[in-house]
């Protein structure tokens, strides 16, 4: 195994390939390293651009390699701290980066769940534009590992706070993995909803929208009928892994309850 | 495997030591520098037997790259004492926060963190402070009581 450090995210992305690996905060490749069992080449980089959060017009960008703790304590984003307290302990939040839990495998990945509620982007290293994480989350789980890099993270601030709300399911309080996370926005335009988005995460091969529960959702107001309805809907066409902490048939079991309770609480405010 | 050499600060004094390449910083500091201090359970980043502080905030050692802390401060259990036990120490003792011993020194580097930055912690924060370590023979009820004693000790002194 070779260990190579870069000094840009360029060169970086440029010396990936089917035989490295990328290292972030390394909670994740780290295991594999100790095991013997990373990939042979393992790619890093210090670029200051990585860890970067900068305001931008209608939202944030916040770099790859930004930690849990420094979401936790930005005073600019209080509706992912929440999110980001849910990643792991403390120790965990203070290496764990934003942009490796876009890659972390089942049942990890819970502030990617929110990112994909928020309808962030992706800026992939060494190519222009940003691409939506929902086409990141689809290709990786497809094809496993990949060789790109993602740079940062486009996240558009929502318009009104109390639309997004997140919860994260789990045994043990309060540190444990998640049985399934749930992530929704819902923007309101004179009281109906426009433009839901529902994320699951540990409820597939990685974190996804249930579009028919966004369907059920868009253009009402959350009342008890609404909720109910996407209530029902919610472990629809799901094919959740089962694993130590709960079967296939329970996660999709619980996961309109748990969708119902947040969303009565979001409608409580 | 290439060798490299990491320079960086523990607990107080300036260190030198080779690690061979991938090698993780619990490894590094307990067979290449001597420090026993923190201790291997899992490998895995679950058990927090490894904590260390690393520029004032906890990492686990077992996850981290030993040429990670190339020129930064690096904090251990055993430097806590300094001519006597630290105060923490001292609770941990009087508490019975200690049984087989083996998750303490992580403990104590997760308390210390804790108290350095909240003098006064709720019962909760340190119950979150240490949600990240796992112990197997105190239930944590002595723990905790051991943190919040130091914190009110030291709130009287
Ligand atoms: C004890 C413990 C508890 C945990 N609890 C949780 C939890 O509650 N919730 C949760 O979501 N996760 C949890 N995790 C998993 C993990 O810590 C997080 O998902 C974290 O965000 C991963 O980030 P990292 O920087 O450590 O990733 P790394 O280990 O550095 O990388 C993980 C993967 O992402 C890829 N990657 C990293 N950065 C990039 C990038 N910029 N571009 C392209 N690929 C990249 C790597 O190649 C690798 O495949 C836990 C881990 C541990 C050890
Ligand atoms: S040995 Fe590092 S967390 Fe268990
Ligand atoms: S005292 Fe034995 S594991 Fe904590």
């Amino acid at each position: 195994m070779r260990v190579e450090s870069y000094k840009t995210l360029a060169e970086a992305a440029r010396a990936m390939g089917p035989d490295a690996v990328f290292m972030a905060g390394g909670t994740l490749v780290m295991r594999d390293v100790n095991a013997g069992e990373s990939a042979s080449r393992i790619i890093r980089s210090a670029d200051p651009a990585l860890t970067e959060i900068r305001a931008t017009g209608d939202g944030f960008s916040i770099g790859a390699g930004v930690t849990m703790a420094r979401i936790v304590a930005h005073r600019d984003l209080p509706f992912l701290a929440p999110v980001a307290r849910a990643v792991g302990g403390p120790q965990v939040r203070n290496m764990a980066t934003v942009g490796g839990n876009l890659f972390a495998h089942h049942p990890y990945g819970d502030f990617a769940v929110a990112l994909l509620a928020l309808g962030a982007r992706v800026v992939l290293a060494g190519q222009g534009g940003a691409k939506p994480l929902d086409d990141l989350l689809r290709e990786r789980g497809r094809s496993g590992g990949p060789s790109l890099i993602v740079a940062s993270i486009e996240v558009p601030r929502p318009r009104d706070p109390r639309a997004f709300g997140f919860v994260k399911v789990s045994r043990i309080k309060p540190k444990g993995v998640s049985v399934m996370s749930i992530a929704v926005n819902l923007p309101r335009d004179s009281g109906r909803i426009r433009g839901a988005r529902v994320a699951f995460g540990a409820m597939g091969p990685a974190p996804l929208r249930v579009s028919a529960v966004e369907r059920v959702l868009e253009g009402q107001s959350l009342d008890a009928a609404t909720i109910a309805r996407a209530a029902q809907l919610a472990g629809d066409g799901l094919d959740p892994p089962t694993d130590a902490l709960a079967s296939a048939w329970y996660r999709r079991e619980v996961a309109g309850t748990h969708l119902r309770r947040l969303l009565e609480k979001m409608e409580r405010g | 495997m290439a060798k490299i050499p990491v320079t960086f600060t523990l607990n107080g004094s300036e260190r030198a030591a080779f690690a061979e390449e991938g090698l993780n910083l619990l490894e590094f500091l307990r067979r290449a520098v001597g420090d026993l201090s923190p201790k291997y359970g899992c490998g895995q980043g679950t058990c927090g037997a490894c904590t260390v502080i690393i520029d004032g905030e906890t990492h686990l050692s077992c996850l981290t790259m030993a040429d990670a802390v190339q020129g930064r401060k690096v904090e251990t259990a055993s430097g806590l004492a300094n001519g006597k036990v630290h105060p923490l120490q001292e609770a941990f003792m009087e508490h019975f926060a200690a049984q087989c011993g083996y998750c303490t020194p992580g403990m104590l580097m997760s308390a210390k963190v804790l108290l350095d930055r909240n003098p006064s912690p709720t019962r909760a924060e340190v119950i979150e402070a240490i949600s990240g370590n796992l112990c197997r023979c105190t239930g944590y009820a002595p723990i905790i009581d051991a943190i919040l004693a130091t914190a009110n000790t030291r709130r009287l002194a």
